[in-house]
């Protein structure tokens, strides 16, 4: 199986040496081109006393790369750390820095969870770019020891009636459906939203989930002298050259060339072998260490693994197996290609190692061993091409505090609210009366990014593990973990990027408050996140301002509401020609069930008939940064107010309600407010409801428009049992938490009733609901 | 060789054994529900015994086996066209045998192939027709309504004929096509085992959703029963959110076949 003699003939280029580049200290490289910067060049001369071979110059631009080594957030991530408490650690086997972080869930059992970002190769080639995000964070979770279990993928586009929305999003789905299919790993959720901002540079953000025994938990290390470092998997072709020093690193400009061939190809088949392969490796404790092959492909891998561990490696390059035999040494350390993993194995499981990939048919090579001596140092035919502390290449890059400050605009942003708008004459006058409330209910229900988004989920398989007991549309993805017990799972990712946008620090925090209240309506209890942070050029002051006041923001709420970071990924340079992307930190919570058969619908179902529906929560006059500003195409004021005390009393309630059997639906209030929280439990399961607005409007002092479209934070709808309503209201009473007995579940209505107002059956509802998607996308 | 398959859905974390009953499931590479049709088979009361795809002794990897099922995925990633290359595993030919030969005359071992699996049986010509990419071009997932047209099947008589079940569907290429003649014959054998009702979700010739051999004792089906076996994980129904197990009667189905109980 290792085919030495693969690699033909070596002598279509010539190999920079070590020692070559000691005696040719003038020789022009093109460190530009690989994206460093000068003083970065001068740094690498300095650390190295000579200059660079062209193989340590590769690895070096990918590795200090913006992607790679987080040099201009490095500094203010720091607080994800400093910000965490003894009591947030409890659970934490794993946090930032590992390939996942991994939380504790008892028994014996651990969970690893990550969201990360493929959005440049999602624009340019989205089929792929899309694929291969979900294969990335995959092998992420693969490599911590554990069995994959479930994907989610938070999605943002340009204008839905763009046509180039059409194709990235054709492409993006069908590439997630097509790679996360085919691993047989159950799609639980994630989100669509549609903004022209996004046009130029969609995100395309993928969460995979991952389950594993403590005993199995593994670490991308290098220990043990004499150990031996294998590569399998698939082949090293040309294909991701660059991709993370020129495509993630860099802003889109129309005037340079196509980067099409910077985008790695998937392979859902080769992965789905790999995990099975690797899950077979980790039960028969095959491997010591283990690191898979993401951006910066082998150079990150040995970099990485050697840094992490005691000593040094010795890597042969030439015993890499190729797709392209014409590779230079340089593009094999900085390949892409996907479906590549590196482990190290001890010389007496060399054997039973190759076994497993016998029966896997996995192509597999041993390239090198673990030394003692704090190098790595790797050779072309025995001749030295790299030689470098791996510290200086996987974690000693350069770190920028780059300079920020509030932007020009924030000033004259916040102070046009939606109401000084209206009352300018700017936005036309707001709903009031019962039919231009029910008129704005279906608009708002049948715009982009409310409407039905069955069109996407329905291509992805939700039910594959059989352990899914939550998906899309309700709030959180739910998956059981132990079959025995029960225990499980839930997930959520939410970010708004108008709330972002208006005021950095508040909107990361209801990010956060958002994805934690969806986690707590399922009856979970938080216990961790993983955040992608998508930004716009940290070369911008503005932007970066924008950056520092929501890592600020996303840290102090994290340590408020108790929940660890335990990883994620920083996704820099997302804007086109000048204009950056709202800022979207997109955040992951993770919450634990004792038992899943507990968890929340977010729906009426018909057996909730008659039950009383209450809403919890308080409602103020918080329109700016609303779907229903975003109808009116305004964007400006302040978004609604963060009440983390309150946010973390009403997730108690709602996981109480829940493990007490006090609530049979339950519902998270954002987007689209009341309205929208309203009209998707009635679609759930087309069972109608009717409300009154009254006590609401007269407790909090809100007309009906305000009432329905408001939203403030802090709020969810539940359906009460009649058995049930004492204690509901004995319990929210005692914590002093405001709730109002709206209204009651009408199975028989087939309708959404507003008194006083409206009357919406949910037929009409529902056509118009569903026929968004479908009409802009076929 | 049998393979082990660690962690979630392990086969070793078994329930009560009810009947006694080995039910076999083949795993080849990209194989996806393999250890969700041996919860099924667990949790209607058998035992599920892991196969693997390369064994060479397939005789007697089966002889210990009461049935046998070919779950669904994406064996060999669909690359060449679905089932094409994991009819030509050694077990398969073992397979082949037990059920009876390619004619379908000789009653054998009771198989039952799960989407991939019911590509694989048709590529194997184990069952006649073939699938091709679903008329819409997209991959769906749905619960689908299927109407049970014979339950004389080893796989269907806990069912009535004309009742209708709710279980999830989730495929790529999941048009059944076969020549007219073929249909004609199927229909005229009261082989077609399983209809589509109420939307044809991948235009399927005849609303084709499942068809069996002559005997009986093997069947395809483009849905999956073992999505639909356990409350709170199956598809939603009357009952509540992903309450549905009307799959569960498919594998209930052959450990009473196997019994030998009279209907």
């Amino acid at each position: 199986m290792t085919d030495q003699t693969s690699r033909q003939a070596t002598a279509t280029f010539n190999i920079d040496t070590v020692e070559h580049a000691a005696q040719t200290p003038d020789t022009e490289l093109p460190w530009a081109e690989l994206g460093l910067k000068q003083n970065e060049f001068e740094e690498i001369v300095k650390i190295l006393g000579r200059r660079p071979t062209a193989a340590e110059l590769a690895m070096y631009s990918v590795m200090w790369s913006e992607h790679c080594s987080y040099k201009s957030s490095k500094v203010h991530l720091r607080q994800f750390g400093e910000k965490v408490t003894e009591e947030m650690k409890k659970d934490l086997m794993v946090g930032i820095g590992e390939n996942a972080g991994v939380t504790d869930l008892g028994d014996g059992w651990a969970v690893t969870f990550k969201i990360e970002s493929h959005n440049s190769p999602s624009y340019v080639e989205p089929f792929q770019g899309a694929a291969t995000g979900i294969g990335g964070i995959v092998r992420d979770i693969i490599s911590m020891g554990a069995r994959p279990v479930a994907v989610m993928d938070p999605l943002r586009f340009g204008a839905v009636d763009h046509p180039d929305t059409a194709r990235v999003m054709h492409g993006a789905v069908a590439g997630i459906g097509s790679y996360g299919n085919s691993l047989g790993l159950p799609n639980i959720g994630g989100e669509m939203v549609f903004d022209p901002i996004y046009q130029g540079n969609p995100l395309v953000n993928a969460l995979a989930v991952g389950v594993l025994r403590h005993e199995d938990l593994r670490l991308a290390n290098a220990s043990g002298v004499g150990n031996k470092v294998v590569l399998f998997g698939a082949r090293t072709g040309g294909d991701g050259i660059g991709g993370a020093s020129v495509l993630a690193s860099e802003s889109f400009d129309d005037a340079k060339p196509s980067k099409r061939p910077a985008v790695q190809v998937g392979d859902p088949f080769a992965e789905k072998v790999l995990i099975e392969c690797c899950l077979e490796l980790f039960k028969d404790s095959l491997v010591e260490g283990i690191q898979d092959l993401g951006a910066a492909g082998i150079s990150c891998a040995t970099s990485e693994l050697a840094s992490n561990g005691e000593g040094g490696m010795n890597v042969e390059l030439t015993s890499v197996l190729l797709r392209d035999p014409t590779l230079t040494p340089g593009e094999i350390l900085m390949s892409e290609s996907q479906e590549r993993m590196m482990a190290v194995v001890t010389p007496g499981n060399v054997e039973a190692f190759e076994a497993v990939m016998a029966k896997w048919d996995v192509e597999y090579s041993w390239l090198g061993e673990v030394t003692d001596d704090n190098r790595l140092t790797i050779t072309w035919n025995g001749e030295v091409i790299v030689d470098v502390d791996p510290r200086t290449v996987a974690h000693d890059g350069p770190v920028y505090d780059r300079p920020y400050h509030r932007p020009s605009y924030q000033d004259a942003l916040v102070a046009d609210t939606l109401r000084s708008a209206v009352d300018a004459g700017r936005v036309a006058a707001l709903p009031g009366t019962g039919d231009e409330l029910r008129a704005a209910v279906l608009e708002l229900m049948s715009s982009p990014n409310l409407a039905d988004v069955s069109w996407v989920t329905k291509q992805y398989d939700h039910f594959v593990q059989g352990n899914t007991a939550m998906a899309a549309p309700d709030d959180a993805g739910v998956v059981r973990v132990d079959e025995e017990t029960g225990m499980g799972v839930a997930v959520s990712t939410d970010c708004n990027s108008r709330y972002t946008y208006l005021d950095p620090y508040a909107g990361a925090q209801l990010a956060l408050a958002e994805s934690y209240r969806n986690v707590a309506t399922a009856g979970a209890v938080p216990k961790a996140v993983s955040d992608c942070l998508n930004f716009g050029s940290p070369e911008d002051p503005e932007v970066m301002w924008q950056f520092a006041e929501a890592i600020r923001g996303l840290a102090d709420a994290c340590q408020q509401m108790g929940v660890p970071v335990t990883g994620g990924n920083v996704s820099l340079y997302n804007q086109t020609g000048s204009t950056p992307i709202h800022p979207t930190p997109v955040v992951a919570t993770l919450g634990q069930f004792d038992d899943v058969s507990r968890r929340t619908p977010s729906g009426f179902h018909r057996d909730a008939d008659g039950q009383a529906v209450y809403l919890m929560g308080v409602t103020r006059d918080e329109l700016d940064g609303s779907e229903f500003a975003r109808l009116r195409d305004h964007l400006g004021g302040v978004p609604p107010q963060v009440d983390l005390a309150a946010e973390k009393l009403l997730g108690e309630l709602l996981i109480n309600a829940s493990r007490d059997g006090m609530i049979d639906a339950a519902h998270d209030l954002s987007e689209g407010g009341l309205a929208a929280a309203l009209s998707e439990m009635v679609l759930r399961f087309g069972v109608g409801a009717r409300v009154s607005l009254d006590e609401v409007m007269e407790r909090d002092g809100v007309d009906a428009f305000t009432a329905l479209f408001s939203e403030s934070q802090s709020r969810a709808i539940v359906a009460v049992p009649r058995t049930e309503e004492v204690r509901f209201k004995d319990m929210t009473t005692a914590r002093g938490f405001p709730v109002a007995r709206i209204g009651v579940v009408d199975a028989a209505s087939g309708a959404l009733e507003v008194q006083d107002q409206f009357v919406l059956p949910i037929e009409e509802l529902r056509e118009r609901w569903a026929a968004t998607l479908p009409q802009h996308f076929g | 060789m049998s393979t082990d398959l660690p962690l979630i859905g392990d086969f070793s974390t078994a329930g009560p054994v009810l009947t006694g009953a080995r039910v076999g499931v083949v795993t080849f590479p990209g194989t996806l529900d393999d250890r969700d049709a041996a919860r099924a088979v667990r949790l209607a009361g058998g035992e599920p015994v892991a196969l693997w795809h390369a064994e060479t002794d397939g005789g007697a990897a089966l002889s210990s086996l009461d049935a046998v099922i070919i779950p669904g995925g994406f064996s060999y990633g669909d690359y060449l066209r679905a089932g094409a290359i994991s009819r030509f595993a050694p077990l398969m030919d073992a397979i082949i045998s037990a059920a009876g030969g390619r004619d379908g005359s000789g009653s054998g071992l009771p198989v039952l192939g799960i989407c991939n699996g019911f590509q694989i049986l048709t590529e194997a010509h184990l069952l006649p027709g073939s699938m091709i990419k679903n008329d819409h071009l997209k991959f769906i997932c749905r619960d689908q309504a299927l109407r049970v047209e014979n339950n004389a099947t080893a796989w269907t008589r806990d069912f009535s004929v004309g009742e209708e079940i709710t279980v999830p569907l989730k495929n790529q290429d999941g048009q059944y096509v076969a020549d007219e003649r073929t249909l004609d014959e199927l229909e005229g054998e009261g082989r077609v085992v399983f209809r589509y009702v109420g939307w044809n979700p991948n235009g399927s010739r005849r609303d084709i959703a499942g068809i069996s051999n002559a005997a009986g004792n093997v069947v395809g089906l483009m849905p999956h029963p073992e999505h639909a076996v356990e409350a709170g994980f199956g598809p939603d129904s009357g009952h509540g959110m992903r309450m549905g197990t009307d799959g569960l009667g498919i594998f209930t189905s052959v450990l009473a076949s196997i019994a030998g109980e009279t209907k």
